[in-house]
């Protein structure tokens, strides 16, 4: 059997995740062994022609050709992959769809905003433009989370990704919880899977991974108000990674 | 004979980020060089507005992978001197300790897995899997040296998190600094062995010189990477870091109307070379000898040779580091949590990305919410002179293979080590 063919893109975005792969080092040899990668622009000079059996798609849609781009990537796979928090829900780069589009070009070129190269469009993720078979979730992803769904792709299974908060992972770490320092954790409504590296590192969770399916609102609210806060505190902190998701409106009317 | 010159590369690879290479002479006749960068530039300035303080690091640093830890600092240290935060001695000597680490991964990424495959004459890393295997292997160990540096210091490989105004929020234990130091020492004969390999296939890297101004941080005594003024070898007066828009001068180029900067003349360079032509004789023992292996002297100005400066620095942060953690240690290791009383106030902070000088700086209001954000990039700054480079490269080897010409021109860019995703100021062009 030949192995698949694995092609990887990028639109806006910091590369990073990318470079997570990059860090798996001996266990990206490994890989290598059971699949062709095809294209890479960051680390190879060849050049897919036709079709391939895999796409890993990192980073947001912010112009319009950049959604030709995808359809056509999209076009030419069987499986498409979107890779970390810029592809499967905008992530930072959201933060722009805040502002007017002539606002925020204004703002970085001045006088020359109105020239027609710089024309931006409101952040898309990749899953909101075509249709996404797998999203590995992260800012940046989590390399051990990345493998293992490749390995569930190899052989046929359906990855298992955690719909509990970073708070399970948190308490298993033994962390003495952020809001015991006064800080505001996005933990409790942050899908998990990161083993809770943040709040781990003296930080507070910072939402990189999404609202978790289902968040339990109740028990959110229970714990802002223990500590003072509200949930308008949270939403504007969860802002940060997650500008325009629905769930904060879940958590808002819970 | 008639001949044309035709060469049109989309997305260079092996680089971060996007740019094209375009060149076309006929009969001897350059009718034009350009280096684009069709890059989607995503207005991080723009969108820092409105966010607080303590959040300003976690956002920028997603401006780059490779250079987090660089763009946390330099938004740490702006956040620091608008809000007048002081930082203890031993959090200073920590954020130098952390900052070597993406030193480390980003040189031997560069030099080992992205230009490697060019002195070598192969398309990636791939193939010399196979080729190469022990090369490639002592890259790999110190990629991931470079790695777990930031994972033990600043809590993460990529996008750090322990980084914050005032100090950390967790500090490495001492048992862990101790044992990292033996990793440190252990990393010497690989570092040496990877100057031993690149110096076997250093005659691939071509002889090409113009006389150009070089600009990094500069700091008495110190080969710096973190602290000091902003240095050039145009001038013996360097300038506070406050004043750094008058030294990027950030302007639109008539002949292709992406923002360039310059300071004493048309262009600059910013990166490893730099750091070398302003710092070499503060450079540690182990470092100086790599840098004479090579014959890389201070005054050179062969932009390929950047790559032979990222090595010898790669040599240097491990050199210092060890230094370093043995201070630490003989000081012993304090806890301290920053704390910060947010105010308004205007900042700047300026710190030595892999590739380059990087110049961060904000305003808030007394709430410690951004207003204002002004952010230049290292690649961004490289950019007029890669254009200046390719000027004067072409007319010298247009004698040469459109395959030979294109290699030159790749190589070049990829010398500079760009960082284009990076570029918050790239103009978005596609010359058709």
């Amino acid at each position: 059997m030949s192995k698949p063919t694995v092609a990887i893109f990028d639109f806006a975005c910091c590369e990073g995740c990318q470079l997570q792969i990059v860090n798996l080092e001996e266990e990206l040899l490994d890989l290598i062994s059971v699949v062709q990668p095809v294209e890479w622009r960051e680390a190879m000079s060849d050049k897919a022609d036709g079709d391939f059996d895999i796409a890993i798609v990192e980073g947001s849609i912010t112009r319009p050709e950049d959604e030709d781009r995808v359809r056509e990537i999209r076009k030419r796979c069987k499986i498409l992959i979107a890779l970390g928090a810029c592809a499967t829900f905008g992530g930072v780069n959201k933060l722009k769809n805040k502002f007017t589009m002539d606002d925020v070009r204004k703002c970085v070129y001045g006088d020359a905003a109105d020239m027609p190269h710089l024309s931006t469009a409101p952040t898309k993720s990749v899953c909101e433009v075509v249709q996404v078979d797998y999203r590995v979730e992260g800012c940046p992803i989590d390399a051990g989370e990345f493998t293992y769904i490749v390995r569930c792709l190899a052989m046929g299974t359906d990855p298992v990704i955690p719909s509990y908060p970073v708070c399970v992972e948190c308490k298993l770490r033994e962390n003495v919880c952020r809001f015991e320092y006064g800080e505001l954790c996005l933990g409790p409504v942050t899908r998990a899977g990161c083993n809770a590296c943040c709040p781990s590192a003296g930080a507070w969770c910072f939402g990189c991974r999404g609202f978790v399916d289902d968040p339990n609102v109740n028990a959110a609210k229970d714990v802002l108000e223990k500590y003072g806060l509200t949930i308008e505190d949270l939403n504007s902190r969860m802002e940060l990674f997650n500008y325009g998701q629905e769930p904060a409106e879940n958590v808002k009317n819970g | 004979m008639s001949r044309t010159v035709d060469i049109s590369v989309h997305h260079v690879t092996r680089v971060e980020g996007h740019g094209n290479i375009r060149v076309r002479a006929v009969d001897g006749t350059i009718e034009r060089i350009e280096w684009q960068v069709p890059e989607a530039p995503r207005f991080f300035e723009a969108m820092v507005r409105g966010q607080k303080w303590e959040d300003i690091q976690t956002i920028v640093s997603r401006i780059c992978g490779i250079c987090s830890v660089t763009h946390s600092f330099a938004a740490v240290k702006a956040i620091e001197d608008a809000m007048g935060i002081e930082t203890s001695e031993q959090t200073e000597k920590l954020r130098v300790l952390t900052h070597y680490g993406e030193q480390m991964e980003s040189h031997a990424l560069h030099v080992g897995y992205l230009v490697a495959p060019d002195l070598l004459g192969v398309n990636s890393v791939v193939p010399l899997v196979e080729t190469h295997p022990e090369a490639v292997k002592t890259v790999i160990r110190l990629h991931r040296l470079g790695n777990r540096w930031m994972e033990i210091l600043a809590g993460r490989r990529t996008h750090p998190v322990s980084l914050r105004p005032g100090g950390f929020s967790m500090l490495p234990g001492e048992k862990q600094l101790r044992e990292f130091k033996k990793e440190l020492e252990a990393a010497v004969p690989d570092l040496q062995a990877l100057a031993e390999f690149v110096l076997s296939v250093a005659d691939r890297l071509p002889k090409f010189e113009r006389p150009t101004e070089y600009i990094a941080l500069v700091d008495p005594g110190q080969y710096t990477f973190y602290h000091g003024l902003i240095g050039s070898t145009d001038t013996e007066k360097p300038k506070p870091v406050r004043e750094f828009e008058s030294v990027v001068n950030e302007f639109v180029s008539p002949q292709s109307t992406a923002k360039w900067c310059k300071w004493h003349r048309d262009a600059y360079a910013v990166g490893a070379l730099a750091r070398f032509n302003l710092n070499a004789e503060h450079l540690l023992p182990l470092a100086t000898t790599v840098a004479k292996q090579f014959g890389l002297e201070k005054g050179c100005c062969n932009p390929y040779m950047n790559n032979v400066a990222q090595l010898v620095e790669a040599v240097q942060v491990v050199e210092h580091g060890i230094q370093l953690i043995d201070e630490l240690l003989t000081a012993g290791l304090k806890p301290e949590r920053p704390k910060v009383k947010p105010r308004a106030g205007w900042g700047a902070g300026a710190v030595e990305a892999p590739r380059g000088i990087l110049f961060h700086s904000y305003e808030f209001d007394a709430a410690g919410i951004c207003r204002r954000a002004n952010l230049t990039i290292p690649t961004n700054q490289n950019h007029a002179n890669i254009q200046k480079d390719f000027e004067a490269l072409v007319p010298q080897i247009l004698d040469r293979s459109e395959d030979d010409i294109r290699l030159m021109l790749e190589m070049l860019v990829r010398a500079y080590d760009p960082c284009i995703s990076c570029s918050t100021h790239y103009l978005d062009i596609e010359f058709v």
